[in-house]
């Protein structure tokens, strides 16, 4: 089944698009500290809010060069009250490809210094300019990415069992079991997703490591969805524990948490690739708008959304556009999650297949 | 009467499920470490007198079940207590409530102007160029994220000057007549509605599509164009009828997602609304306000979703006999 989704997935024009983008996208984020030039907390105060550099193939005399770039001088503007950059075009800085940088671990073992695109030491190349505090937006957005792009798929991995277990517990005891725990369920549904998602991210409490601080997210992520999720699981439990395969089970005397977890879950295996992949956009949107508002990632820890949260002023957005760039990520991020997941939903519908 | 009985008996269930939302909500705002009335007692224009009061009347030197019952009690006799501005919690959702419903039913409104139509004309031309297009664009606005998409928005406010920056009304909103105020009002609306209707265009498009999709598939429309029906006839009179109905139901859940999209959306284009509220109070950690606000964001949603309910008895005969 799995391979001929594959395929299909690759035949339709617009997932085999998606598919790709999605592809490049986690393939940076892998190698994200060979690709960024800088490391991710590597800040150089006096280059605060720099527009991208210009890189130029054509030097002063028109005659073709390698590529090279100019750093930026900060100088205040007395007349208009306004910081300006200029060009220092004193010193050429050639831009290097595979060559030796700061210094940092692959995958947190090996330790390395190549990156992949650099410059010299002395200068500074900024492809998508700096924040506030003269970080690269560049390399940040690419270690941001790890968090962004991973944190919906954990926390799916923590509401999956337990939507799975709390759906296939109330559908197969029946009674007042079912009565009451869908009664939470539908309690905890009542209660606007959103609101609920910033009143936990609230009472997280301060001095928390990062890493700590990226689980407790990814709870509070699956907490808020598991309610629905169990509730479908429950009506797929209840059509299917009369069948003869359950009478089975019970009648060789298993046990009634052996008969959920073996014999009944199993059953909703494509319901729940399904709903997976169809979520996951959901819960990148949902990090993002917590880590926007200051709820989320905390700085100096980068993701999408805590990057997009300085968009919140309008002289950045009104003359520091690049630091929108994490958006329109986001966006062609989901996007491609839900081209794949439309077309997902079509071939595993078997009526579509007519 | 039937009728009757059955909303009757609806908004009985919906007494237990609100205790439980309480008793949820409750226990995870006093989970956190926060003092409750730290932000009141930094607030040098709140007397002694009104934290004395506040102290009995939350329970605070109680155990936590007794501080539940203490809050269930004064909400229940409409007593919400107050804000840490020492403002009243109620005056303050008085304020509130009503934009984002206003926010919220036009969007609604418009989306289903937009949305049924859309869904149709893809369902129509199934697996043409423009089912193609229709379900890709609709798919570019739910993947937009709405803060973002929000904030664009307002470069371009600022950009052209052609829409207002944040807010409902302007500063000179109470000399203007009558109209001049509505006028002014949908002018402030214009971005917040945009973003909120991009954002639920898709799911509603995509449904009613998948359901006129599986109504035009089912044998009583094969049999009314055996019949003879011309294909107007057949898709306007019979198929439609029927992929309306669980259109309706949904309506329920677009209203919970529109309150949890509008929560952002208030709060980049500063609309004060519900949303924005709860926001500012999470942020100052306004126990009051926050517990009051979530409250009132559940009832919401009850609500919603027994409208839903009821609209769906009034179009669908088969409910009206069978289930209730």
């Amino acid at each position: 089944m799995f391979r001929e989704v594959l395929k299909k997935l690759w035949a339709d024009k617009f997932s085999r698009i998606s598919l790709i983008v999605l592809g490049i996208i986690y393939f940076s984020l892998l190698f994200a500290d060979i690709i960024a030039p800088y490391n991710k907390d590597f800040s150089d105060r006096t280059m605060a809010y720099v527009p991208p550099s210009k890189i130029f193939v054509v030097d002063e005399n028109h005659h073709l060069s390698k590529p090279y770039t100019y750093n930026y001088i900060r100088s205040f503007d007395n007349e208009n009250l306004r910081i300006t950059y200029d060009i220092d075009r004193n010193q050429k800085h050639y831009i290097k490809f595979f060559s030796q940088g700061q210094s940092y671990k692959l995958f947190g073992l090996i330790p390395m210094k190549i990156h992949l695109i650099t410059t010299d030491n002395d200068g500074r190349l900024y492809l998508l300019g700096t924040d506030i505090n003269g970080r690269d937006v560049f390399s940040r957005i690419l270690f941001g990415g790890r968090i962004s792009m991973t944190i919906g798929f954990l926390a799916l991995f923590v509401l999956f069992p337990i939507g799975l277990l709390y759906g296939g517990i109330s559908g197969y005891f029946g009674g007042i079991v079912d009565i009451i725990m869908m009664r939470f369920a539908e309690a905890v549904m009542s209660i606007p997703s959103f609101y609920l998602l910033i009143i936990l991210a609230s009472i997280l409490p301060g001095g928390m490591t990062s890493i700590q601080r990226f689980m407790l997210i990814v709870i509070i992520l699956a907490l808020i969805g598991w309610a629905g999720f169990a509730r479908v699981v429950r009506g797929m439990v209840l059509s299917v524990k009369n069948q003869e395969f359950v009478q089975a089970a019970k009648s060789i005397g298993a046990s009634r948490l052996r008969i959920i977890v073996k014999h009944i879950l199993p059953q909703t295996t494509s319901f729940v690739i399904v709903a997976m992949t169809l979520s996951v956009p959901s819960y990148i949107l949902s990090e993002s708008g917590l880590s926007f508002l200051g709820l989320g990632i905390q700085q100096p820890d980068a993701s999408w959304g805590n990057m997009l949260k300085e968009a919140q002023e309008y002289t950045n957005i009104i003359y520091r556009p690049w630091l929108l760039t994490p958006g329109f990520l986001i966006f062609v991020a989901v996007l491609a999650f839900n081209v794949i997941g439309d077309t997902i939903r079509d071939v595993l519908d078997p009526k579509s297949s007519k | 009467m039937q009728i009757l009985k059955y909303i009757l008996k609806r908004i009985l269930q919906s007494i237990p499920l609100l205790i439980i939302v309480s008793l949820i909500s409750f226990f995870i705002i006093r989970l956190s470490p926060v003092d409750p009335l730290a932000e009141l007692r930094l607030n040098p224009s709140v007397s002694q007198e009104t934290l004395q009061k506040e102290t009995q009347r939350l329970g605070l030197d109680k155990p936590i079940i007794v501080q539940y019952g203490k809050w269930a009690k004064s909400f229940v006799k409409g007593d919400l207590g107050i804000t840490s501005n020492g403002e009243q919690v109620s005056t303050k959702l008085k304020e509130r409530i009503p934009n984002t419903l206003l926010l919220t039913t036009i969007v609604i409104l418009l989306t289903w102007l937009v949305g049924i139509p859309i869904g149709i004309i893809a369902a129509l031309n199934w697996k043409s160029n423009l089912d193609r297009i229709l379900t890709v664009l609709t798919s570019i606005g739910m993947a937009i994220p709405s803060f973002f998409f929000a904030v664009l928005l307002l470069i371009f406010a600022v950009k052209t000057g052609w829409f207002p920056i944040g807010g409902l009304t302007s500063s000179d909103f109470l000399e203007k007549s009558l109209l001049g105020q509505i006028l002014d009002i949908s002018h402030h609306l214009v971005l917040p509605v945009t973003v909120l209707f991009t954002l639920s265009l898709a799911g509603l498009q995509r449904q009613m599509r998948a359901n006129l999709l599986d109504v035009l598939d089912s044998d009583y429309v094969k049999f009314a164009r055996a019949k003879g029906l011309s294909e107007f006839k057949v898709i306007y009179k019979h198929a439609l009828r029927n992929a309306v109905n669980p259109m309706i139901t949904l309506l329920g859940f677009e209203f919970a997602g529109l309150l949890s999209g509008a929560a952002l959306t208030e709060y980049v284009f500063q609309y004060p609304g519900l949303g924005r509220l709860i926001l500012e109070a999470v942020l100052r950690s306004d126990i009051n306000l926050v517990m009051a606000s979530l409250m009132m964001g559940a009832i919401m949603l009850i609500i919603g979703n027994l409208i839903a309910d009821i609209l769906l008895i009034i179009t669908d005969p088969r409910i009206r006999r069978g289930n209730v």
